[in-house]
């Protein structure tokens, strides 16, 4: 779970030139800020481009092409449901339209709480015990729609007491 | 004397509540007075037992499972810790399991006897002997000793990997690269996560002994950033390696150098294709290259460079040690050695079996898998990945071999086999083919970029009853434009489970199930 918080350009730099001299560094990189900020806000992009001798364009690019970086704000808690086909064979379209009725979302987007930002994965390599989801860096097996709901409400509690 | 007990920390066995277990059992036994030693261990494979607790006694390992943590306490008070067998969940001796006992493993011979993150484990369990073998060979002795396994690569191609470090060997250069592929994006697979989070210094062993056979001193595993857990252990398990003159300058004293780095994907699919993996390790959009050249010959950073799964490179260490022959004297026909298959979906059993090649699929799902999970008939079964074809009733007698799937129009691929009962829409499996194909098609070529996406639509107009057989046509005509007219395998095999389906399935295409 992220602790929001107030994030500095300086420190943005930090993390760049600290991981700019590995070959192939933008991945790193990006990963990096994302970790930090909790996701790639639009006004880095040009101190990354600067910083490395990109073009805005190129950075644009890579951060657009992957699904794991998000150019905006996300909610304190990412859930990832499993879209996979072994998922698929253990229920996870209605887990899936479960969780976009009672979390009244769709993919991409982010409770009005802000606790929850709803996304799509394509396999957790977990298919021996679907259906599948992550949240944050924690993966559950076996998710029924009431264990879904159970672990919902702990991340709304979590964000009550985090203020 | 302290009491030793296991609980995985795999990605499975914690999906699972392996870490609250693990927690209450430490609790539970502090309250008790009862001196044991916690061992979080890698998972054995039978991952429908998980979370599997085992007790070490005199006749073996004991275990438990599946358990929850409103098992703990009961476990103690039938006193588990002593070896008592009269818990409900008590399996027995873990390698007495008929799943486990009747596989023949050699890549996955430590996967839960170990604790991932001990050298000394390693070591003890017959680690680093085959780097020892290969730290006083030459580059061909090595490569040689590989081409005699038979090996063939496991990401997918099934490639002679022989043959690919012989391309990289003959390529002269200062800078040469080895890249693991550990991108496992299949639906259905997981072996290449069990091997990172239950061995992960079996696949550094691997991966520098690849490097002394083709010289290359630098290696990279591209690891997806859809397994966190397999990021954490592999980067410790890369620091001890480190640490302890595995990796690094002047390994073992040999004055040779292998460097390692993990670094993280970010949530493509198609950076599972080695061109696009290695733009994606040169920090830029995963597109396709077009091939030749070949990434032996003009790889990552423009250098000769091996991409290899995890797989293949894990199998290196036991060719090293025990010999190329003594792999090759396992499996059939072309494909030698064992193949790791993964049964996963509506399956009551699920998890990992390794077996030499020639086993029948019906014999994996039945005997291994025991049928389905929900109990209901078992319909059909996608082998493969997504790209992979949906295998109906008269397949199941196929054997596992690359040929032999091939000669049945499908695939063998990563080995990820994912059941499906009768409740299934075969419909909405063609669809989602294509569907899958649009969102994750890396753009470069039309067939595939547009292609899926008219694919879509072409179903959907079908299942609705549209003009229904010139629209099969179309799907006809659109399926070959793919498979001809794609750059790489995304687009050219994403027809292949839309055909299975219009052909073994072709009523639930036609017709949207009503319920
Ligand atoms: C769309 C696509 C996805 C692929 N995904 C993977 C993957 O996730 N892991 C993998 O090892 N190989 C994958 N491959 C195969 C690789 O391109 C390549 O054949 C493999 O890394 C070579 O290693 P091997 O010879 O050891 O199998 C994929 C291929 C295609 C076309
Ligand atoms: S077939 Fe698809 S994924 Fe492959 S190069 Fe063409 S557009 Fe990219
Ligand atoms: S398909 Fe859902 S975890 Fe693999």
């Amino acid at each position: 779970m992220k602790t929001p918080g107030q994030w500095q350009m300086k420190n943005v730099r930090e993390i760049i030139q600290q991981l700019k001299e590995k070959p192939g560094a933008l991945l790193p990189v990006l990963h990096a800020i994302q970790q930090y900020i909790g996701h790639i806000p639009d006004n880095v992009v040009p101190v990354i481009a600067d910083e490395m001798l990109l073009t805005r364009a190129e950075v644009h690019g890579v951060i657009s092409f992957y699904a794991h970086f998000h150019n905006h704000p996300t909610g304190q808690n990412i859930v990832e449901i499993c879209r996979g086909e072994a998922c698929q064979s253990v229920g996870c379209r209605q887990l899936e339209k479960h969780a976009k009725n009672t979390l009244n979302i769709d993919y991409q987007q982010t409770t009005d709480c802000g606790s929850i930002t709803l996304e799509p994965v394509y396999c957790l390599g977990n298919c021996a015990t679907g259906p599948s989801i992550r949240i944050n860096d924690d993966i559950h097996g076996r998710v029924t729609p009431e264990r879904f709901d159970e672990l919902m409400e702990n991340c709304r509690q979590h964000l009550q007491e985090a203020g | 004397m302290s009491i030793r007990i296991f609980v995985p920390s795999d990605t499975t066995a914690r999906s699972l509540g392996a870490d609250q277990i693990a927690t209450l059992i430490q609790a539970e036994a502090l309250s008790r007075g009862i001196d044991i030693t916690l061992v979080r261990n890698g998972s054995r494979g039978l991952l429908w037992l998980e979370p599997l607790i085992e007790i070490e006694t005199d006749n073996g390992r004991l275990g438990f499972g599946p358990v929850t943590s409103n098992d703990v306490q009961t476990l103690f008070e039938q006193n588990f810790y002593l070896g008592q067998t009269q818990h409900t969940l008590c399996v027995g001796l873990v390698e007495q399991i008929p799943y486990l006992k009747n596989q023949q493993r050699l890549t996955f011979s430590r996967a839960g006897i170990t604790d991932p993150l001990s050298l000394d484990d390693y070591l003890e369990h017959d680690g680093y002997t085959g780097l020892d073998n290969a730290l006083i060979m030459t580059g061909q002795q090595i490569v040689d000793e590989v081409k005699t396994s038979g090996l063939r690569g496991r990401g997918g191609a099934a490639f002679p990997t022989g043959i690919k470090w012989q391309t990289v060997l003959d390529t002269p250069d200062e800078q040469k690269y080895i890249v693991c592929n550990a991108d496992e994006g299949d639906s259905g697979t997981f072996a290449d996560r069990l091997v990172m989070e239950c061995d992960p210094f079996m696949l550094i062993e691997g991966m520098t002994i690849a490097g002394l056979a083709v010289g290359a001193t630098q290696g990279y595993i591209y690891l997806r950033s859809e397994y966190p857990i397999a990021h954490q252990i592999l980067t410790k398990a890369t620091e001890t390696a480190y640490q302890h003159g595995y990796l690094g300058s002047n390994i073992r004293g040999s004055q040779k150098h292998f460097n390692l780095e993990v670094r993280l994907g970010a949530g493509a699919y198609i950076c599972g294709e080695e061109t696009s993996l290695l733009d994606s390790l040169e920090g830029k959009r995963g597109l396709v290259r077009a091939k030749p050249p070949l990434p032996a010959i003009v790889g990552l950073f423009g250098k000769p460079t091996v991409v290899n799964n995890v797989l293949s490179l894990a199998a290196i260490p036991y060719i090293l040690n025990k010999g190329g022959q003594a792999y090759a004297d396992y499996g059939v026909g072309r494909s030698r050695g064992t193949m790791p298959i993964q049964l996963t979906g509506n399956v009551k059993y699920g998890g990992l079996v390794e077996l030499a090649f020639g086993i029948s699929l019906n014999k994996l799902m039945n005997d291994f898998g025991g049928g389905t999970r929900s109990g209901r008939p078992l319909k059909a079964v996608q082998v493969g990945g997504p790209l992979g074809a949906y295998l109906p009733e008269n397949q199941w007698d196929t054997i596992i071999d690359y040929e032999a799937f091939s000669s049945e129009q499908a695939v063998l691929g990563h080995g990820g086999v994912v059941m499906f009962d009768d409740s299934v829409d075969m419909g909405d499996q063609a669809r989602f083919a294509m569907e899958f194909c649009k969102v994750e098609s890396c753009g470069k070529c039309t067939p595939c970029r547009i292609g899926s996406t008219r694919g879509v639509e072409v179903i959907d107009r079908i299942r609705a009853g549209e003009r229904t057989e010139s629209n099969w046509q179309l799907l006809e005509d659109l399926c070959e434009t793919m498979v001809d007219g794609s750059l790489c395998a995304m687009g050219s095999m994403t027809p292949i489970p839309v055909q299975s389906v219009m052909k073994f399935f072709p009523d639930e295409l036609r017709h949207e199930r009503q319920e």
